[in-house]
């Protein structure tokens, strides 16, 4: 089964459920599947027991943070009675997200993997995403490691505790911004 | 007493000798260390005790399953923050005299996993450390070499005096704090009595 028939009957199969192809570019030509988070958890169960992707590999997850983007646009103005064309430079930036990654097989039809991503909303206040340990039971351990090392909560999970970390850790050490106490490292404290 | 009258008296079949060498010599052939292993180090370690290297030549080959019977740890592998906290407590949990090796680029710096978030990056921030091995891991005979310079460092301590061991000064401490787990790491993150912190080396 293809990547395009698997969108095509998500977005049959679950109305108003919005699927995106993210192409990848690079040899390997891994293509997946950006589902909108609130039908992600219908998303997963149809995959499961209509599509017979019976096996969740893998769970990871990827920060992105919040980008700036410079663009030069061509204006023309009147400068000293004269028109002229003035470059401008405009930067937007573009909000940061979390982005959960997950790795389907089909132990049923040998076929796999089927790349899945889901993306919050935001970084801080908005970092949820429907958990689909209901329907994956591997999911469970993967999406405690994600939610330890990037902070993205997983409603519905059933024990949504930290599994690397100890408890009362506050930090989210695989996002990008994250700083280790001072104290830690000498020498880097000293080139800084 | 002097060295060249004990050897002659030895060739008469006179063997000489102080409290303190005799104690000493004892002690040196009979460290056991504590069966506790962090990483990959600690296979190179197992490597050691088995036949091919065989520290039992050294007197060492019992490793203690507890705390309470061993008189040397070592650290071989990496120490996380997570791990510090028990480490030190097996070290406070053994009696004195004890002794400390760290095994490997883990153990003494962080080694490989130094920029790591969760590294300890060395436990003599935590505990004194006698003897440390380099390497990624450390071949056997590091491992022999190190114990080899543990033993000299054993028979060289003087049991009265001011350069007498830690475990023969009484206001000496013979357990050190464990650290905690705090919001962003370990609380402290070093223990100051017993790290040299490098920075305040080179402020002087």
């Amino acid at each position: 089964m293809t990547l395009e028939e698997i969108s095509g009957r998500l977005q049959t199969g679950i109305p108003g459920c919005q699927v995106e192809m993210v192409i990848n570019g690079s040899p390997s030509a891994q293509n997946s599947l950006l589902i909108d988070r609130h039908h992600g958890l219908a998303a997963a169960r149809l995959l499961r027991d209509d599509l017979q992707l019976d096996f969740c590999s893998n769970v990871t997850a990827v920060d992105w943070p919040d980008r700036e983007k410079t663009e030069k646009i061509k204006t023309k103005q009147i400068v000293d009675g004269v028109e002229k064309e003035v470059e401008e430079t405009r930067k937007t930036t573009i909000p940061g997200y979390l982005e959960v990654v997950y790795h389907l097989f089909s132990m049923a039809k040998k076929e796999g993997p089927v790349v899945l991503r889901m993306r919050t909303g935001n970084r801080t206040d908005d970092a949820s995403l429907p958990s689909v340990t209901p329907v994956w039971r591997s999911a469970e351990f993967q999406e405690r490691e994600a939610f330890d090392l990037f902070g993205i909560v997983f409603e519905g999970h059933p024990d949504l505790r930290r599994i690397l970390m100890w408890e009362g850790f506050t930090d989210h050490p695989m996002r990008k911004d994250y700083v280790p106490p001072p104290d830690d490292d000498f020498e880097l404290s000293r080139e800084q | 007493m002097d060295q060249n009258l004990k050897t002659e008296l030895s060739k008469h079949g006179i063997f000489a000798t102080s409290f303190e060498e005799l104690y000493n010599w004892g002690r040196k052939n009979s460290v056991w260390p504590l069966t506790f292993g962090l990483a990959c180090c600690a296979i190179e370690m197992i490597a050691t005790t088995m036949a091919r290297y065989d520290l039992a030549r050294f007197g060492a080959e019992v490793f203690r399953p507890s705390p309470r019977q061993a008189d040397l740890m070592i650290v071989s592998g990496t120490v996380t923050k997570k791990m510090a906290p028990q480490v030190v407590r097996l070290y406070n949990q053994m009696p004195e005299p004890k002794y400390v090796i760290a095994m490997g680029a883990c153990a003494i710096s962080g080694g490989p996993f130094r920029d790591g978030y969760n590294v300890l990056k060395g436990i003599d921030r935590f505990i004194p450390v006698d003897v440390h091995i380099p390497g990624c891991p450390p071949r056997p005979e590091a491992l022999i070499h190190a114990f080899m310079t543990l033993q000299d460092k054993i028979s060289a301590q003087h049991l009265t005096g001011e350069s007498r061991p830690r475990h023969l000064k009484a206001d000496l401490p013979s357990e050190f704090p464990v650290p905690a787990f705090g919001e962003h790491g370990l609380e402290p993150a070093q223990n100051d009595e017993v790290f040299l912190n490098p920075l305040k080396v080179i402020q002087g």
